[in-house]
């Protein structure tokens, strides 16, 4: 399997009065055509900021944007973060989309979904409008939105939480694009609407041969549907592997924190909830050493002061599984035992 | 749409029905008498009581309306004796102060202020919004700044300041018309080059102070519209700047100043009393201010009241229509 999108230490900061803002640090990711890549991580820890900056959606006036994401298209690579962003333009919605956390927000309201959807296909095809709508109710059959022909002619008003996000998908989805890019895509949506999401994004996945990446801060969706994970968190990923990797021999003590944050119910009654303790850091003053350095409960198993002095490096292990953490995996699991908190 | 439209019509004519019977009460509350200022002081009770009967004024308030509704229908004729005027339908009254029908009064200043009000509303709709659009597309730069100004500007300076500064340094100064054709009315059909020298700057003037408050409200409109969501979504499928402004920016912004220029233009009909003054235009404003502070003279008031608030119904009700066309969740099922 090779890599649709590359991304190479790609930083992100927002010059603010405040200070620069450094919302996405060095970060490096990759992900394959038919394969689904999760990044997870809390609110502020660049997930969405790194994957705006892939998408060249930053206002490039109030954005400082290094590093590189190499798009492998058949006509050759070509970095999206150095590349004039006329043709960055001409990739988005084509190569490359995007869908995002609140449907009822991101359709435009005075538009019927037909329009909306008909419009993306019409910037990247040679066609006539009627072609296009006949292409809109095609995508929107797809996306298993009953009564395509009528419903293409209604405004977002009209649709459910649920069918607006199908009809997002509709329209990201309608040029083929190889790479799929969403944005906490049931976040807003109640369960059982998730789920279904959920099994049409991996559906299409299959039949369009779709690289996605699917940003989130729910464990339960990654669980269900990613092939890799990558955790962030301070701006950094900070653990990154298979997902079953990422579950059972999370090498970083974040990963292991979030893990035992979820109430799970083959443990009900047995324990509390573990919270981790402390709060996130500020991406104005990033500590100089290790960014969880503050909240670790591991600390204390390091030599010497390491952790606050020195920002770890990111280690690779056996099956690509890496984390950003100065104690090794096996120490990890070893002290785990001891905190008593062990997944 | 149809049936819609045709209830709202309805209730507006019940609404003028309603204003009319309000004019005619307030006016017969308020403490002058009208009979009295017909002749000079001292005058014999007699003399005013045929007076009151000339001005129609001798029966009861509720019975004054119901003639005024039917000489609209009907037309009627005014006064006793030798003395008699008759006005053909629609009969808004008899003004015994200007000795006219008050229907032929009403044609003379209505061109007037309609020209006044739509000339106005298009040069400031073409300023306001333009400027707006650039301000908020150049947030921050040289552009937005200078459009800060105007907006400082021209909401600060009243009219009147403006208004006589543009006669005396523009149209004076350079000779634009004629100082004995100011104000004189030239049909735009007919005469539109006449029609343009009188209207220009009396337009201008008036539309300065708008423009200014439309630069405000589109330029916030305009960024806050951008950052929506929908933006973004526009944004993602790859559509150009220009497309998304063009397309999905100003479609939404718009909205809001569609209603709020219906209102404005709806209000002018009340008279624009300080440009017309300025620009010695004889239009609705200048007609009413007179009647009610000089003359008290009943037909003229109720004329341009109903004029007024006819307007503000009727553009309230094309701003809905307008609405229902740019935003489909207000539509009617």
């Amino acid at each position: 399997m090779s890599n649709f999108l590359e991304v190479q230490n790609l930083s992100v900061s927002f010059p603010t009065h405040d200070g620069l803002v450094k919302a996405s640090n060095d970060v490096s990711f990759n992900v394959a055509l038919g394969e689904t890549l999760a990044i997870v991580g809390e609110s502020g820890s660049g997930k969405s900021v790194s994957n705006l900056a892939v998408m060249g959606l930053h206002n490039p006036n109030s954005t400082v944007i290094s590093g590189q994401a190499f798009l492998n298209l058949e006509s050759g690579p070509i970095d999206v973060i150095s590349a004039p962003a006329e043709s960055v333009r001409k990739l988005r919605g084509k190569e490359m989309a995007m869908i995002f956390q609140d449907p009822m927000s991101a359709l435009h309201p005075f538009y019927t979904v037909g329009d909306q959807i008909a419009e993306a296909w019409l910037l990247h095809n040679d066609g006539k409008k009627t072609d296009a709508i006949a292409r809109a109710t095609e995508m929107l059959n797809l996306v298993g939105i009953p009564d395509a022909h009528k419903r293409v002619n209604e405004f977002p008003h009209q649709f459910s939480g649920g069918m607006r996000q199908r009809v997002m998908i509709a329209m990201a989805l309608v040029n083929n694009p190889s790479l799929l890019i969403a944005d906490e895509p049931t976040t807003a949506l109640d369960v059982t609407v998730q789920a279904q999401i959920l099994q049409l994004l991996g559906k299409l996945q299959k039949e369009l041969n779709m690289a996605i990446i699917l940003i989130t801060h729910d464990l339960g969706v990654v669980a269900e549907v990613a092939d890799r994970v990558a955790v962030m968190y301070g701006g950094r990923i900070v653990e990154e592997g298979k997902v079953d990797d990422i579950f059972y021999n999370s090498a970083h003590p974040y990963t292991r924190g979030l893990l035992n944050s979820i109430p799970r119910v083959d443990k009900v009654g047995s324990h509390r909830l573990h919270a981790i303790p402390g709060q996130p850091p500020s991406l104005i003053a990033l500590p100089k050493g290790c960014s969880f350095a503050a909240r670790c409960e591991y600390k204390r198993f390091t030599q010497g002061s390491i952790c606050n002095e020195s920002v770890p490096a990111l280690t690779v292990g056996t099956n690509g599984h890496s984390a950003r953490c100065h104690l090794t995996p096996a120490q990890v699991v070893q002290h785990s035992l001891e905190i008593g908190t062990g997944a | 749409m149809v049936r819609y439209v045709g209830k709202r019509l309805f209730y507006t004519l019940l609404l003028m029905l309603f204003v009319s019977l309000t004019v005619y009460f307030i006016f017969d509350l308020l403490p002058s008498d009208p009979a009295r200022l017909g002749c000079v002081k001292g005058c014999p009770d007699s003399t005013v009581e045929l007076n009151r009967i000339k001005l129609g004024l001798d029966v009861p308030v509720i019975e004054q309306w119901w003639r005024f509704i039917l000489g609209l229908f009907q037309g009627r004729s005014y006064g006793t004796g030798d003395a008699t005027f008759s006005c053909p339908a629609p009969a808004l009254g008899y003004s015994w102060n200007r000795h006219a029908c008050v229907t032929d009064v009403i044609k003379e200043t209505f061109p007037v202020t309609l020209s006044l009000a739509l000339g106005a509303l298009f040069m400031w709709l073409a300023l306001g919004v333009s400027l707006g659009i650039l301000a908020a597309r150049k947030k921050g730069k040289w552009q937005d700044k200078a459009s800060t100004v105007f907006v400082l500007v021209g909401t600060s300076l009243p009219t009147f300041i403006t208004g006589i500064m543009v006669v005396l340094f523009i149209v004076l100064q350079f000779n634009v018309v004629d100082p004995l054709e100011i104000g004189i009315w030239h049909s735009p059909f007919t005469d539109p080059v006449g029609w343009l020298q009188t209207f220009f700057f009396p337009c201008a003037t008036l539309a300065l102070a708008y423009a200014a408050t439309y630069t405000r409200f589109t330029r916030s409109n305009v960024i806050e519209i951008s950052q929506e969501d929908y933006i973004r979504t526009a944004r993602a499928k790859g559509l150009s700047e220009k497309v998304i402004l063009r397309k999905h920016t100003l479609r939404a912004a718009i909205a809001p100043i569609v209603t709020m220029a219906g209102m404005d233009f709806a209000a002018l009909f009340g008279g624009a009393v300080i440009t017309e003054s300025i620009f010695s235009l004889n239009g609705l404003g200048k007609l009413s201010i007179k009647a009610v502070t000089e003359t008290f003279d009943l037909p003229i008031i109720v004329a341009t009241t109903l004029i007024a608030s006819s307007f503000v119904v009727i553009m309230n009700l094309l701003v809905d229509i307008a609405y229902a066309y740019i935003d489909p969740r207000v539509r009617t099922k």
